[in-house]
């Protein structure tokens, strides 16, 4: 059995993930597994909703779909038939500022992945039949959104946080915003905004680092866009607090979901590790931290109550979700409310502060116990530019951490009195 | 693929384990043989419920102290129940795995039950019910595996009906619980960074003392056929249609399960076993979705076949947009059906959906947690050499196995059709 040492040992850091930049500006990261004989791929280029006019939010993401939908040297069916025979998968999304993809196979068949990669990227041509396919099961997907408490909630929450800013955008659009889309616009999408200068890939699984750089290199080496535009700089989001109130009636349900909270800590802010361990105290740690304790076990008034932040780049949200029948929603509420005011007012307790370390350092192994969990720890320490030592400093870091920076942290960001609350469901006659 | 080794302490607890040392990680899961398959009327949820109840502590081990012992040492636990199984799962760093092993010795039989808990948690399940009611899909999923069942246990909802959430007592949930989790109904399936000899050494001493305790007799029916064929129409919310078609399917144990399971890569694309990490692949080149998603005539369609001890359902799932016909999306499953059963199948169509099953297998291998699944699933239905031979199983169908498979299962007069439509569709209940 491994000893303490050999499990910080094992961690992915600077000896055993190998960086390189290609001449185009491709980063590309690679860590060897032989465990098993699989592989995944994992990747972001710099383009994303953020260019989307507003007239037709949701093109970026839209344009991602659309990628593997045929390319200048296979059909779509082609394309599908090669990955599906042998069972390897490739996928792209969009966010606010880029455009991931991810993709797993067996080892031997990682050439295929990276052309296929290649050729969507580099090549696509949007055939008008599959953009008539994708449009009607992007819009489909919407319809279902509309439909749906906790997405609802959630969307309105951000729209409130961030007015007329990327972040409080829907990047999937809206139905209107979608039917406005003509095929043009995806092409001159494509032709703007997707190049290798910035795009991260990240390849772990069994095989060698070098064999990695070249099969890349061969792929996607020679890449250019001189046409391509960077993506704007994002405004900084001023802290405040907000107060706003909402209920979203949507009929025909039997739970309410509920989401409140405001504004939190950046991806790059000091106070992100901080808030990350208040947060797991407050709606995390064990059966979902005070919150948990309070609506769920000693309430009974919701199968989840918990607590969580989003990071990006220039702002975050700390936000508090709940589901709850509609005639608890007021209770439920008031008891969050309560335990906000109990986290600001005082220090956390010793024994909370230790056990929720405890748990955050004891949960590293576990995050990268497969390929994906691998590739998706390097991706998040390149992009946020924590050092590729982050997973073994991560320890130290959060050992260093004390209840009243805990206290401090929590009351810059979280009021109960100035919160933004939303719920979704069916109104209560 | 390494060794797996098997035990039996005299008490009837069976313990399977594999030494995986490719990350320091224990991953332990506990298995009762009880689900939903095992609840009389009226008494539908139970099994479910008592799971709840085995996080709410026991004298040794406080509720908050439960979740206090495993998070701090950086684990993570959970629960499952189905319709034949409740597994508790702990996967932990493996220098800390004790923890968990004396938490499961200790809460097989030493569960407090208290009343305040479980009047708490009854809310709580009935909140849990009230999300999934939300979603149009699960409830016309719900209202087909009801119609069937005539009277096997299989037709109710694991979670229970609302009904039976509000009659069980605290006494029905103790009375459950004494009479299932016993070393005679358990087994525990270990995988991860562990010595077998010390390992079994740990397990026998903390499980050995424990008495051998009869499971009841429970006489369950099993159905083998849907004889009359339905079509039910539920009517809610939304833009959206969805169509279930719904067919029985065999038992994971008998002989047809394996053409079954490759009938159902070739209409709508390969499934895997891997309940954590590995996940799947698209199914874009499937029959079905050929017929109907590059055909514009339905959204998406997937199917799914469970591993289940008596005959339980296949199901393909079609979702569509309020424009496209749902009708001509279910003649058009129906004509597809009737192609694989007389038209000749390709071999290397079934060869494809080997090669699929075992990718799909083998990305499985990467996680610690999924192998520890693994080792104790196909016990509760069959047994661990079912999940050993489940590759060759599938490697041995022929084309003809599949079309004798679709022949008897598939048949549009033996099944049960749901249909979920928009209130503004205009279509009436029925």
């Amino acid at each position: 059995m491994m000893d303490d040492n050999n499990i910080w040992n094992h961690l992915p850091g600077e000896d055993n993930i190998y960086r390189t930049e290609l001449p185009n500006g491709i980063v590309v990261l690679s860590k060897s597994d032989f465990n098993s004989p699989s592989i995944v791929i994992s990747g972001y280029l710099q383009c994303g909703a953020i260019h989307d006019p507003k007239e037709k939010l949701g093109l970026g993401l839209f344009t991602s779909y659309a990628l593997m939908r045929g390319s200048l040297f296979r059909r779509y069916r082609k394309i599908y038939n090669d990955l599906e025979t042998a069972a390897a998968t490739l996928g792209f999304g969009a966010s606010v500022q880029t455009t991931s993809f991810g993709g797993k196979a067996l080892v031997e068949d990682l050439p295929l992945l990276l052309k296929t990669l290649s050729e969507s990227i580099r090549w696509p041509i949007f055939p008008p039949l599959q953009l008539k396919i994708l449009i009607s099961q992007i819009l489909t997907g919407l319809q279902i959104r509309e439909q749906d408490t906790s997405e609802r909630a959630s969307l309105r929450f951000d729209e409130v946080l961030f007015p007329d800013h990327p972040y409080g955008l829907a990047e999937e659009g809206t139905i209107e915003t979608i039917s406005r889309i003509r095929r043009s616009d995806l092409v001159k999408f494509h032709k703007k905004y997707y190049g290798p200068k910035g795009m991260v890939i990240a390849i772990v699984g069994a095989i060698e680092p070098q064999q990695v750089v070249e099969m890349v290199y061969r792929e996607l080496g020679d890449w250019e866009n001189p046409d391509w535009v960077a993506p704007p700089e994002i405004k900084e989001v001023p802290l405040r607090k907000v107060s706003h109130h909402e209920h979203i009636n949507i009929p025909g349900k039997f739970q309410t979901d509920l989401i409140m909270g405001g504004y939190g800590p950046n991806r790059m802010s000091e106070d992100f590790l901080i808030a990350s361990l208040g947060n797991n105290i407050l709606g995390q740690f064990g059966m979902m931290g005070r919150i948990g304790e309070a609506v769920r076990e000693k309430s009974g008034l919701a199968y989840y109550a918990s607590t969580g932040l989003n990071a990006w780049q220039k702002a975050g949200t700390w936000e508090i979700s709940a589901g709850v029948n509609p005639s608890n929603l007021e209770k439920a509420i008031k008891i969050i409310q309560g335990e906000i005011s109990r986290f600001i007012i005082e220090p956390v307790y010793d024994q909370e502060l230790e056990d929720a370390k405890a748990n955050m350092i004891g949960l590293i192994p576990l995050s990268i116990e497969s390929n994906a969990g691998v590739a998706s720890a390097i991706i998040r320490m390149e992009r946020y530019k924590l050092g590729l030592n982050y997973l073994r400093q991560f320890p130290n870091l959060i050992s260093s951490i004390s209840k009243e920076e805990i206290l401090s942290v929590s009351r810059k960001y979280l009021d109960p009195d100035q919160m933004v609350i939303i719920s979704a469901g069916t109104t209560n006659a | 693929m390494n060794k797996v080794e098997k035990i039996k302490l005299p008490n009837g607890l069976t313990v399977l384990l594999k030494e995986i040392h490719s990350a320091p990680i224990i991953s332990l899961w506990t298995w009762y043989r009880v689900g939903s398959r095992y609840e009389k009327p009226g008494f539908s949820g139970i099994s479910h419920w008592v799971e709840h109840m085995q996080f709410k502590g026991t004298e040794k081990y406080p509720a908050s102290q439960m979740d206090r012992l495993i998070s701090r040492e950086g684990g993570v636990w959970n629960a499952f129940t189905f319709l034949d199984w409740t597994t508790y799962f702990e996967t932990m760093p493996a220098n800390k795995i004790d923890v968990a092993i004396e938490l499961e010795a200790d809460r097989m039989l030493n569960s407090n039950f208290h009343l305040n808990d479980v009047e708490a948690e009854r809310s709580v399940i009935i909140s849990e019910k009230e999300g999934k009611d939300n979603e149009p899909i699960l409830r016309l999923n719900n209202a087909v595996n009801q119609a069937a069942f005539v009277s096997h246990p299989y037709r109710n909802e694991v979670i229970g009906n609302h009904e039976d959430l509000l009659r069980i007592k605290r006494d029905d949930l103790f009375k459950h619980y004494r009479e299932y989790y016993h070393p005679a109904n358990c087994l525990i399936s270990i995988a991860g960074d562990f010595q077998t000899t010390s390992m079994v050494n740990k397990l026998t001493k903390l499980f050995e003392d424990k008495p051998f305790i009869q499971t009841p007799i429970n006489l369950v029916y099993p159905e083998h056929e849907i004889y009359q064929g339905k079509e039910i129409i539920l009517q809610g919310p939304g833009d959206t249609i969805y169509v279930q078609l719904t067919y029985r399917a065999p038992s994971a144990s008998d002989s047809d399960f394996f053409a079954y399971t490759i009938l159902d890569s070739l209409l709508s694309g390969p499934a895997s076993l891997n309940m954590f990490g590995g996940g799947g692949t698209s199914n874009k080149t499937s029959r079905l979705y050929k017929k109907l998603v590059d055909r514009n005539l339905a959204i998406s369609v997937s199917g799914g076949l469970q591993a289940t001890i008596d005959p339980y359902l296949y199901d393909l799932s079609i979702t569509l947009n309020p424009k496209q016909d749902y009708r001509l999306a279910i003649k058009t499953v129906d004509r597809e059906i009737e192609r694989i059963i007389e038209k000749r199948i390709r071999k290397d169509e079934i060869k494809r959906a080997v090669k699929q099953a075992k990718a799909l297998f083998a990305y499985g291998l990467e996680n610690i947690t999924n192998q520890a699944f693994w080792l104790g699933y196909s016990e509760n239905f069959a047994n661990y050499d079912w999940f050993l031979n489940y590759i060759d199983q599938l490697d041995a169908v022929n084309p003809q196995d599949v079309q004798r498979v679709a022949r008897k299962y598939l048949d549009p007069q033996r099944r049960i059709l749901g249909i979920y439509l928009p209130e503004s569709n205009g279509s009436r209940e029925s």
